[in-house]
């Protein structure tokens, strides 16, 4: 369907990635753990290595969680749009194929939030 | 010279009509479609516009002299609320926080409903409806100076009131009730009656206005509450014509059906998202709770409007089906919405807390299914914390929903251990949702939703940061700038109840008050 209206509708979407000054947005959500409220939005370089968000970037926006230094990364399971998704951590975010405001999530086996609650 | 003759008064209801109907004729000189423009572009069909009826029969005349006497009224009990120091009878100071949330978030869109109002007042080529509208207009416009009066007095006392006007249009959760009123207002002119007329005014207002006047009045916010009183009966009149106008649209043609429908079901569904704000007001942040959010749903939305649709249905209406998702978020929502604010408590404009243990058992009896078993050991985790010095302060930004623009907390309906994702891939570009209804509203009209003003990708993109900040310096504090480009101190306006100024000074005034100090 179209928008209903009196002339010509059409204007340009609002957040492509020109206007992020060389970053694209990349959300992360850690799976069971909703202590914090939503999955993040971050803005990286597409050069960006994978394996630099996990260990430079993951730790200041999901470290206040005491599950998450009991996390073996070897054993998350990711999973992009929600399909199985296998991250190379030495290879960059586009070299990963992930895009322009693809969304990620990890699972981390075993750890199920303060007392199991998923929070 | 004429002699002036006193004639024979007028009956009420041919006074309504010389009023009223009497102020319309027909153009000779110009063409219909010219001075009405947005009449048929949404594909409504009117034929019979006399067959508008006006239950309330009110003429401009008649119309101001009630209003001054509710003002008369109103006024002089909000005097007498300031001259005796009437904040420091509320319950406790974290009261004071709903009010912020009402100034910010629900005052400046009584002023959009005026100019949304006067707007399609004027599209209407038919004069009942044209008369209607402009009252509601004048009305929305009393009620947003109403209430901003009323709480101007918070103002001088408390923090984070100061430029509410400012942040309405700024504050990242504040773009949530303003795009929802900036969706209706958009929109062509019956839309707007549907959207705000109907669907806000008439099926939801019930628990917008109910929760804060009955709230104000259990917590001891005289002003508040008499500012909801005046507003009461204008509201009357506002269902009134929402009703009317729905009644109208379907008699008059049966392929506006199909049109309304949709749009009954994207309405309710924008309308209802916004009271999530509601919800965790209610069962959070009113000191003194008046009922659950979970209660008021069932009452309001559940019985009330049960009832209202099943009337509809000779129409071919049926109730939307986003009811389904809303029954099962209603032991959720509250409790998602609470935990939101007290992660992005550095970034709001008003303090948040985590319930005591009074409260936690209040909100377990009240929501026995969910609070114990997903909620409790959040929130208890969050005060051990807090209390050990390492307050949870979430700084990192959440994902939105491109069509609600709420941060993606809403989990499966079914489900509250998992988010809910929905994604759309559109001309190139992914958009993502918080769930099916919101994902519908975009599919239907993406060329819409697509320049959505998300907070968090315009803070990303440079553009919240007072002008003239460089990014690039280093040492660059993001979060600074951001509150600064809301015009809100870090400090002061934001973080935690505990350690406000608004605490601590509600303290010390109630106790120089009561007490010999």
């Amino acid at each position: 369907m179209a928008v209903a209206a009196v002339k010509d509708y059409d204007f340009p979407p609002a957040d492509t990635m020109d206007k992020f000054h060389g970053a694209q947005l990349l959300y992360i959500g850690w799976e069971d753990h909703l202590l914090f409220c939503a999955p993040f939005a971050f803005p990286f370089p597409p050069s960006m290595r994978f394996g630099d968000i996990v260990g430079g970037v993951l730790p200041g926006a999901f470290g206040y969680h005491p599950d998450f230094a009991q996390i073996d990364w070897a054993k998350a399971e990711w999973f992009k749009s929600g399909k199985p998704f296998a991250p190379d951590f030495d290879k960059s975010l586009a070299d990963n194929g992930l895009a322009h405001k693809d969304v990620i999530r990890f699972r981390t086996p075993g750890l199920t939030g303060i007392e199991g609650s998923c929070s | 010279m004429d002699m002036q003759v006193a004639r024979k008064k007028l009956g009420l209801k041919e006074r309504y009509a010389v009023m009223t109907r009497g102020l319309d004729w027909t153009p000779s000189y110009q063409k219909m479609e010219d001075i009405y423009p947005y009449m048929s572009y949404e594909g409504i069909k009117i034929h019979d516009w006399d067959k508008w009826e006006d239950p309330f029969r009110l003429t401009m005349d008649a119309y101001w002299k009630y209003q001054a006497e509710k003002e008369r009224k109103l006024y002089a009990i909000i005097d007498a609320f300031n001259q005796n120091n009437g904040h420091l009878n509320v319950t406790d100071a974290r009261y004071i926080n709903t009010v912020k949330l009402f100034i910010s978030g629900i005052s400046p869109l009584e002023y959009v409903a005026h100019r949304g109002f006067s707007h399609v007042g004027r599209a209407f080529p038919g004069a009942g409806p044209r008369v209607a509208c402009l009252m509601q207009s004048l009305d929305e416009i009393r009620h947003a100076q109403t209430q901003v009066h009323s709480i101007s007095n918070y103002n001088k006392y408390y923090n984070g009131m100061h430029d509410f006007h400012h942040a309405h249009d700024r504050v990242w959760f504040l773009s949530v009730p303003k795009s929802f009123f900036d969706d209706a207002i958009t929109a062509g002119p019956f839309e707007f009656m549907v959207a705000i007329g109907f669907s806000f005014e008439y099926v939801l207002t019930n628990l917008l206005f109910v929760p804060f006047v009955s709230g104000a009045a259990y917590n001891g916010d005289m002003g508040t509450m008499t500012f909801g009183f005046s507003a009461q009966s204008d509201e009357a009149r506002h269902m009134t014509l929402g009703l009317e106008v729905i009644k109208f649209i379907l008699e008059q043609d049966p392929a506006n059906v199909p049109i309304v429908q949709r749009w009954i079901d994207k309405w309710t569904w924008r309308g209802y998202r916004v009271l999530t704000l509601v919800a965790m007001m209610m069962d959070y942040m009113l000191p003194k709770r008046t009922m659950s959010w979970k209660e008021a749903w069932e009452v309001y939305f559940e019985e009330n409007g049960g009832a209202l649709f099943k009337d509809l249905a000779r129409y071919g209406i049926t109730m939307p089906k986003c009811a389904e998702q809303i029954a099962l978020e209603k032991d959720h929502l509250s409790h998602q919405a609470w935990s939101t604010f007290y992660n992005y408590a550095a970034a709001a404009n008003f303090h948040t807390w985590t319930p005591d243990e009074d409260e936690m058992a209040w909100l377990s009896s009240k929501y026995p299914n969910s609070f114990d078993k997903y909620y409790r050991p959040r929130m208890t985790y969050w005060r051990e914390q807090a209390a050990k010095g390492n307050r949870f302060y979430n700084k990192t930004l959440p994902m939105l929903c491109q069509t609600c623009q709420i941060p993606m907390i809403f989990t499966e309906p079914g489900d509250p251990t998992k988010i809910c994702y929905r994604e759309v891939d559109y001309r190139g570009e992914k958009y993502h949702f918080c769930s099916d209804h919101c994902k519908k509203i975009f599919e239907d009209e993406p060329e819409k939703y697509v320049q959505a003003w998300l907070p968090v990708h315009q803070i990303y993109q440079g553009n919240c940061f007072p002008e003239g900040t460089d990014p690039t310096v280093e040492g660059f504090d993001p979060l600074a700038a951001v509150l600064k480009y809301y015009n809100l101190e870090s400090g002061r306006d934001n973080l935690d109840f505990d350690i406000s100024e608004d605490k601590k000074n509600f303290a010390e005034w109630r106790g120089q008050a009561t007490r010999n100090i």
